[in-house]
C-alpha cells in the first residue's frame, strides 16, 4: 500500500490514559525517537494530583504532551494535533485541548458503557456526535495487543499491559518514525525478562503494522530534522538540569555539596537526582521538615560546604525565618523554589509564578536576597550554576525560582562542557588571620569573607542578632543598625554589576514590548516571534534576574511606548517593576489557571494591544 | 620528621572578650566554667570545636566561647548542628539549648537529631521556665505552676526530657546539676567520647524566674537522700548513710535499706549504662523526689555507629564504585546524539 506523506513544520501530540497505562514512558519514548532523528522538541508531563485515583476516572488521567518541529521549539505547545486517548476519561480530560479537525486515536475496547460512565459521560461520546469535526480513529487496541503477545510466555496480567506500546506503534507509523530506539530501550529495560521484552516489541510492531495495513489513517506525516546548533545533545528535564547545574558549580568551585531538603511536589526530583550522586561527595539529608532542610544547609554552609535547599511555595514560607538568618550572618546559601499553584496547599501539580513576591520580600525585617529565575528546562542548569556562583562569591542567600512547568518539562540540551562554565571563586579567607574580622568586607562587592571551622586562628562567633559593623559582635546601637541594614541592601544591589544586561528580541523601536520572567519564556517567545515574523511591531524582553534587576532595565523600557508584563499570577513582577521603576506605565496580562500561556491567547492579547484596544 | 609539641590548652584559652550577660547568680555561669574546663581535656584544637545554639538565655553561650560559634534561631540548633557535623565530621560539635528551645519550639529537630544519632553533644539547660521572654512556663514546668502566662496555674502536663530522648532512640543520656562543677566536667567528657548524639540534661537554676525549683533535690539536708549518682558497674546505692538502694519489684523500682529485712548489698541493682534495653534506664530517668532519689550521672551510653559516620561511609563506598569521575562524564552519560 502506498502511503501519502504530508509534511508538517511542527506538531503537538498528546498521550493520555489511566495513570497505570504507562503514558509517561510512551511519551518519553516518542520524544527520544524524535530527538534522535533530529527534531527539536519540548515535552510536558501532566500527572494526576492523586497517586492512585480510581481507575478510569478523570482524576486518574495521566498525560504527556510533546511538540516536535523542524525548527527550534520553545514550548510543548497548546492544543494537540493528535490525541491518543486510552480510555473515555482520557478523552474527556483532553477535549478542550484538541485542535479543530485534530486526530483522536482511541482504544475502542475501553469504550464500553461502564467505562464512559466511570469517566462521567452520560452518553457514549463515540455515538452522541460530540466528536464530529475530529478525525476519529477507533482501534481495538486492547484486543489486538493481546493477540500480538499471545505466543509469549508472560504472566496473564502483562498481556494487556503492552497496549501503550501498540498505541506508540500506531503513532510511529503516523509520523514515519523508526522503531529501533524504542526496541533497544525495551531490550535493555527488560534485560532480565527477555520474554517481556519480546512481547512489548511485538506489540509495538503490531501497532505499526496495524496502522500501515488498515485504511483508518488517510495519510502519514513527516516532520523534518530541525537546524539546531552543532554539538552533542541529550534530553533533560528542568529538575535534572537544576541538580546538574549545582553539581557542576560544586566541582568548579571545589566545594563539597550539601543538600538539606524535605520532599515536596514538584521539587522532590532534585533531591532524588542529587541523592544518586554521592560519589561526587554530595551529602543529601532528607530532613524532618522544611525548616530543618534549610537549617541543616545553613549549618553546612557555616562549615564550608556549597549549601543548597530545595522546595516549593509552602516550603519557602516555612523557610522564611532561616533565610533571614543566612542573610544576617551573610552565609552563602542556594534556595531553589520550584513554584506550583498556590496559595496554601493550592495546586501542587500545576504550574504558577506566584512565589515571586514571597521570594523577594517574604521575611521579617529588611532582608534582601538575590532572586533569579530560570526560563527553560535546560537553562535551569545555567541558573542553578549561577545561583551557586553568586552565593559563594557575594556571601548571601540566593533564591532560584523555577516552576512545575519547566521543572517537569524536557527538551534537547546541547551538553555543556565544564571548561566553558565561568570560574567560581568562593570568598574563603586566606592566610593568617591578621586584623581580619568576621564582617570585614570586600570593597567592590561588599561581601564579608568565609572563615570556616577547622581553619586555625579564625575562631569567631556569628548569629542572628544585629551585628556590629566589621567586628560582628552583638550590637544594639541605633546608628549601627541603620548602617548595617543599608550595607546589606547595597551588597545585594551591587550584584547588578556582576550579572548580564537585559536583552531584547525583536526591534527596539517596536510599538509593544512584551515583558516576562522565568518559566514563561517558551510561550512568550513562540507567540512574539510568530508575530515578528508576520511583520508586527512587537518585541520581547525576558527577565532571569529579579533582584537586583539588570542595570539597563530602565534604558530598555524607555525605548518602548507600550509595555505589557505577562505573568502566570495576579500581577507580582509588575508590582515590583512599578515600585522599582515607577517612571513607566505597565500594562499587564495575567493567567491564573495553573496552566502555561497558550500561543493563541497571547497573540490575541498582543494584537489587541497593538491595535490600540 | 620534626616532632611538633602541641601547646597545651587551658580553660582560659576558651574565654572570649565579650562580657558575660547572664543575671548574677544564674546557674549558667557554672556551666560555662565547666565547659571551659572540659574542652582542654577532649584532645581537639580550638578551631575544630563549634558551639551552636538556638534562642534563650542559655543560647548566648557561643558568644562566650573562644571557638567557632553560631547563635542561630529559636529551636533550630539541632538542624544547624547536623549540617555542620555532616559537612565536616572532624569537628567537635556542641549544641547549647534550653527546655523551651529544645522541647517546645524545637521539639521536632531535637527528637530527630537523637533518632539519627548524629555525633553531637547537646547541653540541655533545664530550668523549667522561660527566662529570656521573662517568665512563662515551659514544657518541663511542673503542672500547676503560676507564671505570667498561667496566673491561675498551669493545667499543662509536663514531660521529662530523658524519657522523651529515649523514646526518640537516644543512645546517650546523662543528667547533672549546675552546682556540681566536677561532675559536670566528668559527664561532658563522657558525652564527647561517646559516638552519636549525647544528651546532657543540666538542671539549671534560674534565680530570677524559677529560683530554687530544684531545692527539693539539692538542699543540704535532703541532698544525699534525694540524689542517686549512677556509675556504670556500681550498685545503685545512695542516702546519707549510704545504706539505701534500688531493687526491682516486678516492673517497678523500689527503695530498700541494706541491713534491713535481710537485704544485703548483693541485692541492689548494679548500673549498666551500656545495656541496649531501655526499660531500666527509663525507670531510672523517671524517678522523682521526694518518693525517689533523682538519678544523675551517665544513665545511658550505648555504642553504635553515628549518623555522620554512616553517611560518609556510604559516600566512600559510592566513590569507590563511582560510575562517573567528573560532571562532564555524568552529563555525557546515557542517551546522547550528535547534531552535525
Ligand atoms: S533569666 Fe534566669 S536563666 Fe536567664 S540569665 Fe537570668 S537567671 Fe539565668
Amino acid at each position: 500500500m502506498s502511503k501519502i506523506v504530508e509534511e508538517l513544520n511542527d506538531v503537538v501530540i498528546k498521550f493520555a490514559g489511566d495513570s497505570g497505562d504507562g503514558m509517561q514512558l510512551t511519551g518519553t519514548q516518542f520524544s527520544n525517537t524524535a530527538a534522535f532523528i533530529g527534531n527539536d522538541l519540548a515535552t510536558f508531563p501532566d500527572f494526576p494530583a492523586e497517586i492512585r485515583a480510581p481507575q478510569g476516572t478523570v482524576a486518574g488521567v495521566s498525560g504527556f504532551k510533546i511538540q516536535i518541529g523542524n525548527q527550534q521549539i520553545y514550548s510543548p505547545g497548546d492544543e494537540a494535533d493528535v490525541l491518543i486517548a486510552m480510555n473515555p476519561a482520557a478523552l474527556k480530560a483532553n477535549m478542550d485541548w484538541i485542535k479543530d479537525r485534530g486526530t483522536i486515536i482511541i482504544d475502542s475496547d475501553s469504550f464500553k458503557a461502564k467505562d464512559f460512565e466511570k469517566a462521567g459521560y452520560n452518553n457514549n461520546p463515540l455515538e452522541d456526535g460530540s466528536l464530529q469535526g475530529y478525525n476519529l480513529i477507533e482501534a481495538p487496541i486492547t484486543k489486538l495487543t493481546k493477540d500480538s503477545v499471545a505466543e509469549f510466555d508472560i504472566e496473564n496480567k502483562s498481556r494487556t499491559r503492552s497496549k501503550n506500546m501498540f498505541a506508540l506503534g500506531i503513532v510511529y507509523w503516523l509520523f514515519n518514525r523508526p522503531l529501533e530506539i524504542t526496541e533497544n530501550f525495551l531490550d535493555s529495560k527488560f534485560k532480565k525478562l527477555p520474554e517481556l521484552a519480546k512481547a512489548n516489541k511485538a506489540a509495538l510492531k503490531a501497532g505499526y503494522n496495524f496502522a500501515l495495513t488498515v485504511e483508518l489513517l488517510p495519510s502519514s506525516y513527516k516532520v523534518k530534522a530541525a537546524q539546531l546548533p552543532k554539538g552533542k545533545y541529550r534530553s533533560i528535564t528542568g529538575n535534572e538540569a537544576t541538580a546538574w547545574g549545582i553539581l557542576a558549580a560544586a566541582e568548579k568551585s571545589d566545594l563539597k555539596l550539601f543538600l538539606g531538603s524535605y520532599p515536596i511536589t514538584p521539587a522532590s526530583d532534585i533531591l532524588h537526582e542529587l541523592s544518586k550522586h554521592k560519589s561526587f561527595e554530595v551529602v543529601t539529608l532528607q530532613a524532618e521538615d522544611e525548616i530543618a532542610g534549610i537549617c541543616s544547609a545553613i549549618g553546612a554552609s557555616f562549615a564550608g560546604s556549597l549549601a543548597l535547599t530545595t522546595t516549593s511555595g509552602p516550603g519557602l514560607a516555612l523557610k522564611g525565618e532561616a533565610i533571614g538568618l543566612a542573610m544576617m550572618t551573610e552565609l552563602p546559601l542556594v534556595i531553589i523554589d520550584v513554584q506550583r499553584g498556590g496559595p496554601s496547599t493550592g495546586l501542587p501539580t500545576k504550574t504558577e509564578q506566584s512565589d515571586l513576591l514571597q521570594a523577594v520580600y517574604g521575611r521579617n525585617g529588611e532582608s534582601p536576597v538575590i532572586v533569579i529565575a530560570a526560563s527553560t528546562p535546560s537553562n535551569c542548569f545555567d541558573f542553578a550554576y549561577q545561583a551557586a556562583k553568586l552565593a559563594v562569591e557575594h556571601m548571601t542567600p540566593v533564591i532560584l525560582l523555577t516552576d512545575g512547568f519547566i521543572a517537569n518539562g524536557a527538551e534537547p540540551w546541547r551538553i555543556k562542557r565544564m571548561s566553558e562554565m565561568p570560574k567560581i571563586t568562593p570568598a574563603i579567607v586566606k592566610g593568617e588571620r591578621g586584623d581580619w574580622n568576621p564582617y570585614t568586607r570586600d570593597e567592590k562587592k561588599l561581601n564579608r569573607t568565609w572563615a570556616v571551622p577547622g581553619i586555625k586562628g579564625y575562631e569567631h562567633r556569628i548569629g542572628g542578632l544585629e551585628k556590629q559593623d566589621i567586628t560582628g559582635n552583638v550590637s544594639y546601637d541605633p546608628n549601627n543598625h541603620e548602617v548595617m541594614v543599608k550595607i546589606r541592601a547595597e551588597k545585594v544591589a551591587r550584584v547588578a554589576n556582576f550579572i548580564p544586561e537585559l536583552t531584547v528580541a525583536g526591534d527596539e523601536k517596536a510599538d509593544l514590548l512584551v515583558v516576562g520572567w522565568g518559566g514563561t519564556y517558551g510561550g512568550l517567545h513562540t507567540a512574539t516571534s510568530a508575530m515578528i515574523e508576520q511583520g508586527q511591531s512587537i518585541a520581547h524582553a525576558h527577565f532571569n534576574y529579579i533582584n537586583p534587576l539588570p542595570k539597563n532595565t530602565a534604558a530598555i523600557f524607555a525605548k518602548f511606548k507600550k509595555i505589557v508584563v505577562c505573568e502566570l499570577n495576579n500581577g507580582q513582577f509588575v508590582k515590583l517593576l512599578r515600585s522599582e521603576l515607577p517612571q513607566f506605565d505597565y500594562l499587564q496580562y495575567n493567567k491564573i489557571q495553573g496552566l502555561p500561556f497558550s500561543k493563541g491567547q497571547l497573540i490575541n492579547e498582543f494584537e489587541g494591544l497593538l491595535n490600540g484596544k | 620528621m620534626e616532632h611538633l609539641v602541641k601547646e597545651e590548652l587551658t580553660a582560659k584559652d576558651f574565654e572570649t572578650d565579650q562580657d558575660v550577660r547572664w543575671c548574677p547568680g544564674c546557674g549558667d555561669y557554672a556551666i560555662l566554667k565547666a565547659v571551659q574546663k572540659t574542652l582542654p581535656e577532649i584532645g581537639k584544637e580550638k578551631e575544630d570545636i563549634v558551639f551552636i545554639s538556638g534562642i534563650g538565655c542559655s543560647s548566648r553561650f557561643p558568644y562566650y566561647m573562644n571557638t567557632y560559634g553560631f547563635h542561630t534561631i529559636h529551636g533550630r540548633a539541632p538542624a544547624i548542628a547536623t549540617g555542620v557535623k555532616l559537612a565536616n565530621p572532624n569537628l567537635s560539635v556542641w549544641q547549647v539549648t534550653g527546655d523551651g528551645d529544645a522541647l517546645a519550639i524545637g521539639g521536632n529537630h531535637f527528637i530527630h537529631a537523637l533518632r539519627r544519632n548524629i555525633d553531637i553533644n547537646i547541653l540541655l539547660f533545664n530550668n523549667e521556665i522561660y527566662g529570656l521572654t521573662k517568665g512563662q512556663f515551659s514544657p518541663t514546668s511542673q503542672t500547676g505552676i503560676k507564671t505570667k502566662s498561667s496566673p491561675q496555674g498551669t493545667v499543662d502536663r509536663s514531660f521529662n526530657p530523658g524519657n522523651l530522648a529515649l523514646g526518640a532512640q537516644a543512645n546517650f543520656f546523662a543528667r547533672v546539676i549546675d552546682i556540681e562543677p566536677k561532675k559536670m566536667v566528668d559527664v561532658m567528657i563522657a558525652a564527647e567520647k561517646h559516638k552519636g548524639t549525647s544528651l546532657i540534661e543540666i538542671l539549671q537554676n534560674c534565680i530570677i524566674f524559677n529560683d530554687k525549683v530544684f531545692a527539693g533535690v539539692t538542699a543540704k539536708d535532703v541532698k544525699l537522700d534525694r540524689q542517686l549518682w549512677l556509675e556504670h558497674g556500681k550498685p545503685m546505692i545512695f542516702g546519707a548513710e549510704e545504706n539505701k538502694g534500688l531493687v526491682l519489684n516486678g516492673l517497678k523500682l523500689e527503695i530498700v535499706t541494706i541491713g534491713e529485712n535481710g537485704v544485703t548489698e548483693a541485692d541492689i541493682l548494679v548500673h549498666d549504662a551500656y545495656e541496649q534495653d531501655k526499660t531500666l534506664h527509663n525507670l531510672l530517668i523517671t524517678m522523682s523526689a521526694p518518693e525517689f532519689p533523682v538519678a544523675f550521672g551517665v544513665i545511658r551510653s550505648v555504642e553504635d555507629n553515628s549518623f555522620d559516620e554512616n553517611i560518609w561511609n556510604q559516600i566512600k563506598e559510592e566513590k569507590a564504585n563511582a560510575k562517573y569521575s567528573s560532571v562532564d562524564e555524568l552529563m555525557n552519560s546515557g542517551v546522547t546524539w550528535e547534531i552535525e
